[in-house]
């Protein structure tokens, strides 16, 4: 059978990483215009989320929730009826430090809130409360691999269910000991609004095929470490050409022997 | 959506492994719920536990991923000749137009708590020989399949808890629907843990009882283990009687992290979407397999959802009595539970469940009968307020 195009429009993008708290700022910076200054990343309070679950929200939450409504903004789509395709090497870290060390203590009595926060969708689950979306949503991990395994997932659900899709890919850190066998650096991500036809917010369109060529390291040794380091942001360099509103294609790291390239279109 | 086959399949848990054991137990009325002595685990609670596991050896080559996760894995597709069948698919297709999508809940985290007592005592450290990639990533389980059989194409794990396994039928339909592989690996394995055993436990979801789904006195669940997959291809030619899947359905609560809407909205929309996704409508479904997991919120929620769609004409059971529940396992070991509904004509009942809770109206099978359903439906929810349904069908 031959293959239909994994072809989707982006209207809108989120981007956190560390230093470069939005998408404006990383655009710039990916362009060349404006230097990397690393600096933690910054995760904006959930503002979205009832007062509740506000204050006890992980950063993995927060970082969700900017990423996504932020390329929901740029599109003006309304989130609440958005399908998403939430996709992370790991979840939150913190609070599976936490239950392992209780765990292996002789007191195991874990709390109620600390168990349902540690499940891998737990972010997506809080998306859900914040934005009312009952729409489909979608939480993989393909480990180092999750932006690809995303980005096939969300054009799966964009192509043949013809639905715009939120894909909304993200990591973060592990304290210690676990860092020292999974060490990513800090909280990041990148969001794309995926949508099955052009329109008048149509930034570029996207053609995606599997491939075995390497991966196009970035140019700046900085945004190279960031690529390598943190799982969601194989991303960049689709990012960088969007950044540079520039045609042509990229390689992306997925899951070796299998890459992906990205034919990328400007609107 | 195009039909897909389940060109084979099967099922291990704490019925038994494989088909010829799991339908020998629903055929029987029988539940492989035992009370816990997992591990070091000290709760008053009964629990599906598949035997033998850890007599499992994985290959010298993937020593690195040997956890209990996996090596319920290896068991599982070591089971009903499935392994083979997948090489037979791989030799069709290609190694790289195979895909694996699974869904677990918790892989091999397991390892990572018996990892953390295991802390060097000057540093914290944990020990060398623990592999975080290949045990306790929820990614761990789909690339030790992919490994497993050397292929090279996508994978995916699907981590949305009590639905992932289901959520994953729905994820390979697309795939297949694109083009982009020609068959899939799909299924689901979860293992028990400390993590989900004290964690239900305190969030008081745990029964001191076997679990009763859909009892009125339903208090809560039994937590098991087990390990199902299925091979999806096109379904162009299937011989007359093989198992399709016809529909997939997903929806959001948006509403609470552990507890569902009460009205069960998300899990009616769920279930709509699986009958428009196959092209059908209420009275063609003959048998739904509920979520059912017997805690007082999910049957009631559930039951209200399945009442407003399908009145209670439609007879139902939740075979989680009977397997407990295998969390992210759940929507693979269900979908075969289905798969072997429509192949032996059977209706399975519901070990445990007694006095019906008379405040759902729906038509509930406490014993397996005879029954051929000519179209069933499987529903699987989960944490976060991810819900996901599945019907299935046979070749004309």
């Amino acid at each position: 059978m031959s293959a239909q195009a994994l072809k989707a429009w982006i209207e809108g993008i989120g981007f956190i990483a560390p230093g470069l708290p939005d998408w404006p700022s990383a655009r710039s910076v990916l362009r060349g215009e404006a230097p990397l200054a690393l600096a933690p990343s910054v995760l904006p309070a959930p503002s979205l989320l009832p007062p509740a679950e506000r204050r006890r929200a992980s950063r993995v939450v927060k970082l969700t929730l900017a990423l996504g409504l932020e390329a929901a903004a740029q599109a003006g789509a309304d989130v609440a009826t958005l399908a998403t395709v939430f996709a992370a090497s790991g979840a939150d870290g913190h609070n599976c430090h936490a239950i392992c060390e209780q765990l292996a203590t002789d007191d195991r009595q874990i709390s109620p809130t600390r168990f349902h926060n540690s499940v891998h969708n737990a972010a997506a689950g809080y998306w859900g409360i914040a934005t009312g979306s009952m729409a489909p949503c979608q939480v993989l991990c393909a480990y180092d691999a999750s932006f690809g395994a995303g980005l096939l997932d969300a054009l799966g659900q964009v192509v043949v269910d013809a639905q715009p899709t939120l894909l909304i890919a993200y990591d973060s850190e592990y304290p210690a000991p676990l860092f020292a066998k999974r060490p990513v650096p800090d909280a990041a991500g990148v969001a794309l609004l995926l949508t099955p036809a052009r329109s008048e917010r149509s930034l570029a369109c996207i053609s995606v095929a599997p491939a075995t060529d390497p991966a196009e390291p970035l140019a700046a040794a900085d945004l190279e470490a960031l690529r390598t380091s943190i799982p969601a942001l194989r991303a960049l360099p689709l990012l960088q050409k969007l950044a540079m509103g520039e045609g042509g294609r990229v390689c992306l790291d997925y899951l070796a022997a299998m890459q992906l390239t990205v034919a990328v279109e400007p609107c | 959506m195009t039909p897909l086959l389940l060109s084979a399949y099967t099922a291990t848990t704490c019925l038994g492994r494989g088909l010829d054991a799991t339908r020998a137990a629903l055929r029987a009325g029988r539940s492989g719920l035992i009370p816990c002595a997992f591990e070091s685990v000290q709760l008053d609670t009964w629990i599906g536990e598949v035997a033998a596991v850890d007599a499992e050896k994985l290959p010298q080559m993937l020593a690195d991923y040997d956890c209990r996760n996996n090596r319920l894995t290896q068991m599982g597709l070591e089971t009903d000749g499935f392994a083979e069948r997948v090489r037979q698919a791989i030799a069709r297709y290609g190694k790289a137009r195979v895909g694996v999508f699974l869904g677990t809940s918790t892989a091999g985290i397991l390892q990572t708590e018996l990892a953390y007592r295991r802390r060097d005592p000057e540093t914290g450290a944990l020990p060398d020989d623990f592999h975080y990639r290949r045990t306790h990533n929820s990614f761990s389980l789909a690339e030790f399949t992919r490994d497993y059989f050397g292929l090279e194409g996508m994978a995916m794990a699907i981590s949305t808890a009590c639905s992932s396994s289901a959520k994953v039928f729905a994820a390979a339909a697309r795939q297949l629907a694109l083009g982009s592989i020609d068959a899939a690996i799909v299924g689901g394995v979860d293992t028990l843990c400390l993590t989900t055993l004290y964690g239900f436990a305190s969030l008081q979801l745990t029964s001191t009882h076997p679990c009763r789904p859909y009892d009125a006195a339903r208090n809560g669940i039994s937590v098991g283990e087990g390990a199902a997959f299925a091979l999806l291809e096109r379904a162009d030619g299937a011989p007359a009687g093989s198992v399709l899947l016809l529909g997939t359905g997903e929806s959001s609560d948006a509403y609470h992290m552990s507890s569902p809407h009460p009205e069960g909205l998300g899990a009616r929309q769920a279930m709509a979407a699986a009958l428009r996704a196959a092209g059908l409508t209420a009275p063609d479904i003959g048998y739904i397999n509920l979520h059912g997991t017997s805690t007082p919120a999910n049957d009631a929620a559930e039951g209200k959802a399945v009442s407003a769609l399908f009145g209670d004409r439609v007879p139902c059971s939740s075979t989680k009595g009977a397997t407990g529940h295998t969390l992210g396992a759940a929507g693979a070991v269900e979908a075969v539970i289905c798969a072997l509904a429509l192949s032996d004509g059977l209706l399975p009942g519901s070990p445990g469940t007694e006095r019906l809770d008379p405040a759902i109206p729906v038509d509930y099978l406490l014993q397996t009968r005879a029954g051929q359903a000519r179209y069933v439906l499987s529903n699987s929810f989960g944490f976060g307020g991810s819900n996901c349904s599945l019907i299935f069908g046979v070749a004309a």
